[in-house]
């Protein structure tokens, strides 16, 4: 039970407490690097880890940040994260790092780090801040992910850049969805998401 | 007649509650109200029925849809035998090449719209609505007559579930189904949606030399200043060519004279909305006239005049057809003239200063389809306060 209990954090948000799906935080670039699955997975990661550690710094300096400056503290941590990712992937992995362009940078105005920071971090221990984050981070990354894998797959009929649709079925006539490249469809792919999961989870509809 | 009636009112119970085949109620009372008007009457107080129930309106627009169905037939068959070199063929040659060239996407577009209205009422219990008919000829009509049935098929599936199911069904979508299947082909299959290669069906056979199948108005977006409209052939088109609609182009749309008559029947059967229709045509007009006083060489499209601005391309197709869907447009009587007025303007805005898009009608409504709630709002809102301020004492 206790243990049960422990790993709440982490177990919570890839479902029932979904940062995307349920919250509906982190939109803007859920839609933006979705196109193809490597960057996905990669932003994954970077949220994930930029989460985590931040989570857990907060969570050790909860209780000597002044409540008044808070925000920028935050700010201040979780700026000084991206911008170690950054330069991680920039090191070892370029054109990744090149086609995430500034949606690296711009994790730090994600409003799924803040969200955790203010709701969780602050008011609690460090080991559950960081399962915490760890579980948002994956929550947020399953989503990506799922997404990521139906843009590839339609839009440009590849996963991960290995070619999946045989040739003779562009010679018979079929043809790859640019619309799926488009950012309106990945829009259209987590309502689809969100539509199937309400239909699993019938507490949460409204 | 009598006997299919007869016949029908036979398994009639198996359907009903309770019946063998309950679930299927839907669909049977689907097909058993498009054969026989229904005898059901009111039980309690008093209710004036209108014998104009949904069906009959909508079976009014297809009839009002006919004269440029039946025409842009003729006229595929018209360009294919232009652009092949095939000369001295006869009008039922001509009809029946269009007819069977498009037939298998008219086909396609009802069933898979038709097929998921069905299933989707079954799954609710829901009657079967009949919006679908309608959308279900106009779907082909605004597309390429090259489009493949496969593309169309997805493309439909998309718009009616996406446009429509989900919003609650027919009478619920906010955005015209039609026109969200064409926005869904013209943005995922670029290629077959725009070009030069799309509009005249070839049918594997090789085209005469000099042969261009670009429409008018993608052949306007690069030409040089001075040079005149052409048809297929490479000869200049004359306005009455172009009023008549004998050019390529989306096949239903090109002419302008059949859909004035479908735009006649619409009225006089009190289908459609006038002041829709009006002030769209009355903003497109001001809009090129605009455009053209204003001509520059940077936008060849300005250079056209206005009446022919009007007549080419999807323009009047779109506000005679698409615009006045009671559905998608505004309610309030002043929000139907800044609706239709917008339409017009913002198309020949997207026409002549947008270079990626030849034509921006689609574009045009489906933005206004979004805007009329907010039109409908500020309108009655105007309204409230108008009315409020009449009602107050000065100075008391």
């Amino acid at each position: 039970m206790s243990l049960k209990k422990t790993l709440l954090p982490l177990v919570n948000p890839l479902s029932k407490d979904n940062p995307v799906i349920v919250q509906v935080l982190g939109i803007c670039s859920a839609l933006a690097v979705t196109a193809k699955m490597e960057p996905a997975i990669v932003m994954t990661i970077s949220v994930t880890a930029v989460l985590a550690f931040a989570n857990v710094i907060i969570s050790l300096l909860r209780n000597t940040i002044p409540n008044s400056i808070r925000i920028i503290v935050q700010l201040v941590v979780v700026a000084a994260l991206v911008v170690i990712v950054d330069q991680v992937l920039k090191a070892y992995n370029y054109e990744v790092s090149k086609a995430l362009s500034v949606f690296i940078g711009l994790i730090i105005t994600n409003c799924i780090l803040m969200g955790r920071l203010e709701a969780f971090a602050l008011n609690n221990r460090p080991w559950p801040s960081f399962l915490d984050g760890i579980g948002n981070g994956l929550g947020y990354g399953i989503i990506l992910i799922i997404v990521s894998f139906f843009r590839e797959l339609f839009g440009s009929g590849t996963l991960f850049g290995c070619q999946v649709f045989p040739q003779w079925w562009y010679d018979a006539g079929y043809m790859n969805n640019g619309m799926m490249i488009l950012p309106p469809m990945a829009l259209i792919v987590v309502a689809c998401i969100i539509w199937v999961h309400r239909i699993k989870n019938k507490d949460l509809q409204e | 007649m009598k006997g299919l009636k007869k016949k029908i009112d036979q398994i009639k119970p198996k359907f009903e509650k309770g019946g063998k085949f309950e679930k299927l109620h839907s669909v049977f009372d689907g097909f058993y109200t498009f054969l026989f008007t229904p005898n059901e009457t009111s039980r309690s107080g008093v209710h004036i029925h209108d014998s104009n129930d949904s069906k009959r309106t909508m079976i009014i627009v297809v009839l009002a849809l006919l004269p440029c169905c039946l025409f842009g037939m003729w006229n595929v068959g018209y360009q294919h035998f232009l652009a092949t070199g095939e000369t001295g063929k006869n009008f039922l040659e001509l009809f029946f090449y269009g007819f069977f060239a498009v037939l298998p996407q008219i086909l396609t577009a009802y069933i898979v719209g038709l097929g998921i209205e069905f299933v989707v009422a079954q799954m609710r219990g829901h009657e079967i609505q009949e919006g679908f008919l309608v959308s279900g000829i106009l779907i082909p009509m605004i597309c390429p007559v090259d489009t493949p049935c496969w593309m169309l098929a997805v493309a439909v599936a998309f718009a009616v579930i996406f446009a429509k199911e989900v919003f609650g069904g027919t009478g619920y979508n906010f955005l015209n189904v039609a026109l969200v299947t064409r926005a869904f082909l013209f943005f995922s299959y670029p290629s077959k949606m725009s070009g030069d290669g799309v509009f005249v069906s070839l049918g594997n056979q090789p085209a005469v030399d000099g042969f261009s199948g670009a429409t008018p108005l993608g052949e306007l977006a690069s030409m040089a200043p001075g040079d005149q409209m052409t048809n297929v052939l490479g000869d200049p088109l004359s306005f009455t060519d172009i009023f008549f609609g004998l050019y390529p182009g989306s096949w239903g749309e090109t002419s302008t004279f059949c859909i004035l008559i479908g735009a006649l029947i619409l009225l006089f059967t009190g289908m459609a909305n006038w002041r829709i229709m009006l002030s769209g045509i009355v903003g497109a007009f001001l809009m090129a006239l605009v455009a053209n006083n204003w001509m520059s060489d940077l936008y060849p499209a300005t250079a056209l005049d206005p009446l022919t601005q009007l007549c080419l391309g999807g323009f009047m197709f779109a506000i005679v057809f698409m615009a006045t869907d009671p559905v998608t447009a505004c309610r309030t009587t002043a929000g139907k003239y800044i609706y239709g007025f917008l339409i017009g303007v913002v198309t020949m805005i997207i026409r002549c200063y947008n270079a990626g898009y030849p034509e921006g009608a689609m574009l045009a409504v489906l933005l206004l389809n979004c805007f009329a709630p907010l039109i409908d709002h500020c309108v009655v809102s105007l309204n409230i306060r108008k009315r409020m301020k009449r009602a107050e004492i000065p100075n008391s």
